[in-house]
């Protein structure tokens, strides 16, 4: 038993499904934005979606290709590595499965990229089997940019760091390769239900 | 308490204690904190706290250390939001002796080390100053030379946490503020006035000895992006800003 904090009682929600939160995780109704950089300013009109790397054929979609393509509805719960939960937070968006057709994978991981330099790395099927999308739209609007707009990745059983914000690319690797805070003191994989929210060292 | 005996594992609950605690502001306070076999840290990282309730019942959040790390004390700065859950305990509750748990250091990229190269140029918005507050206080006990500047922005001038101690090392050119306050500037106030605009982020630039290689900027979201483009259209690359943003999360 931890020790009690004298007087403490907190805050317990009424109606909350608590079997929906994950350890050590609080639920929140707003949207906190969280960015270690500058917001890019991305124009669609040179923007680009690419698949690449250690990959039977490379390919690229333009903007208008992208839109054209078949999209989901998404309603789902997210979690960030900071603490807070949103439930039932709706997207819609291509499934990452269909930049995959007739694509065949040699690696077993991806490396994704974005405008603003970001990266996050993901084993190859937490990506695919209907499990992640690339989403331009978040509650029946465009996406706005402070959330990663035009387009992020949302891979929403992992922790939200790995919903990649301004995502341009997916590069199939070999090997297992951290990306951007994978190598500052983030867990390599990110399950919120394990609670892999942080490395094991930050020096 | 802290033992010569540290634990570098970061992913563990630590038993901690309150240490001391004092009012920065009508908001913000600083809590000294004693963590079983604390490993240190990096200006610039936070802790995740948790507290727990008579029945088990338990809450956490992330704060940011404020203290400089060769200061060998764990301080935090909490302010308090009105509808927080952990932040009313840790400002109006606790006191010398109560007890809490401690996760961390976390963070490995708002970080700044008396080695990295300067100038250091940092602004913040409100309560943003903490993890800010750790760098400048490293920056002056290490007495490297570094050019050290801070732009802190504030609604109003009481608003402004640290506030002698930031006086003091101004006055005695250890580091240089740049103070504004949006709102209800006091009669006689002489420093800025005002929501941060080209013209304080050009003074905030004036003369540096060189192009910083980091620029740090904490405060919530809208005051990062503000600052973020402002410096951006005085010419600084946008790679060299690293952010670190306050959702309106509790």
């Amino acid at each position: 038993m931890p020790p009690v904090s004298r007087g403490f009682k907190g805050r317990r929600r009424e109606g909350v499904d608590a079997t929906r939160i994950p350890p050590g995780q609080h639920l929140v109704r707003d949207f906190p934005v969280l960015t270690y950089g500058p917001t890019p300013q991305v124009d669609t009109a040179r923007w680009s979606f690419s698949l690449d790397g250690a990959v039977s054929a490379g390919r690229r979609w333009s903007w208008d290709e992208f839109q054209a393509m078949p999209r989901e509805q998404v309603t789902t719960d997210i979690h960030c590595v900071t603490t807070w939960s949103k439930l039932d937070t709706t997207w819609s968006g291509v499934p990452v499965d269909a930049f995959f057709a007739g694509i065949e994978p040699g690696g077993g991981f991806v490396q994704a990229w974005c405008d603003g330099g970001y990266t996050t790395n993901l084993p190859l099927d937490d990506v695919l089997g209907g499990r992640a999308w690339v989403v331009d739209r978040y509650d029946g609007a465009p996406l706005a940019p402070a959330h990663g707009g035009p387009a992020r990745l949302l891979v929403p059983h992992l922790y939200f760091w790995k919903s990649a914000k301004w995502v341009r690319g997916l590069t199939v690797t070999v090997q297992n390769e951290p990306g951007f805070w994978e190598e500052n003191g983030y867990h390599d994989r990110g399950d919120p239900w394990r609670e892999e929210r942080y490395g094991a060292a930050f020096e | 308490m802290i033992t010569a005996d540290l634990d570098p594992d970061t992913s563990r609950w630590r038993p901690a204690r309150v240490l001391d605690r004092w009012d920065e502001t009508p908001r913000i306070a600083t809590l000294r904190i004693g963590a079983d076999r604390w490993p240190g840290h990096v200006a610039g990282q936070r802790v995740d706290v948790r507290l727990t309730a008579q029945d088990g019942y338990q809450a956490n959040r992330a704060y940011s250390i404020a203290s400089a790390p060769s200061s060998g004390v764990l301080d935090l700065a909490v302010e308090r939001l009105d509808d927080g859950e952990v932040s009313p305990w840790l400002v109006d509750i606790a006191r010398a002796g109560d007890e809490l748990e401690v996760r961390g250091p976390v963070g490995g990229w708002f970080t700044w080390r008396p080695t990295d190269p300067g100038p250091l140029l940092m602004l913040a918005g409100g309560s943003g100053l903490v993890p800010l507050m750790a760098m400048a206080r490293e920056a002056v006990a290490a007495a490297t030379g570094t050019d050290v500047r801070l732009l802190v922005s504030t609604r109003t001038a009481a608003e402004l946490p640290f506030a002698e101690e930031l006086a003091m090392l101004d006055a005695a050119g250890s580091l240089r503020l740049l103070h504004t306050v949006t709102r209800g500037a006091p009669d006689g106030w002489d420093g800025w006035r005002g929501r941060m605009g080209s013209a304080l982020a050009a003074e905030l630039l004036d003369d540096l000895p060189s192009a910083p290689p980091a620029i740090f900027i904490c405060g919530g979201s809208g005051f990062v992006d503000h600052a973020s483009h402002l410096l951006m259209a005085e010419g600084v690359d946008a790679r060299a800003i690293r952010t670190e943003r306050f959702g309106p999360s509790s």
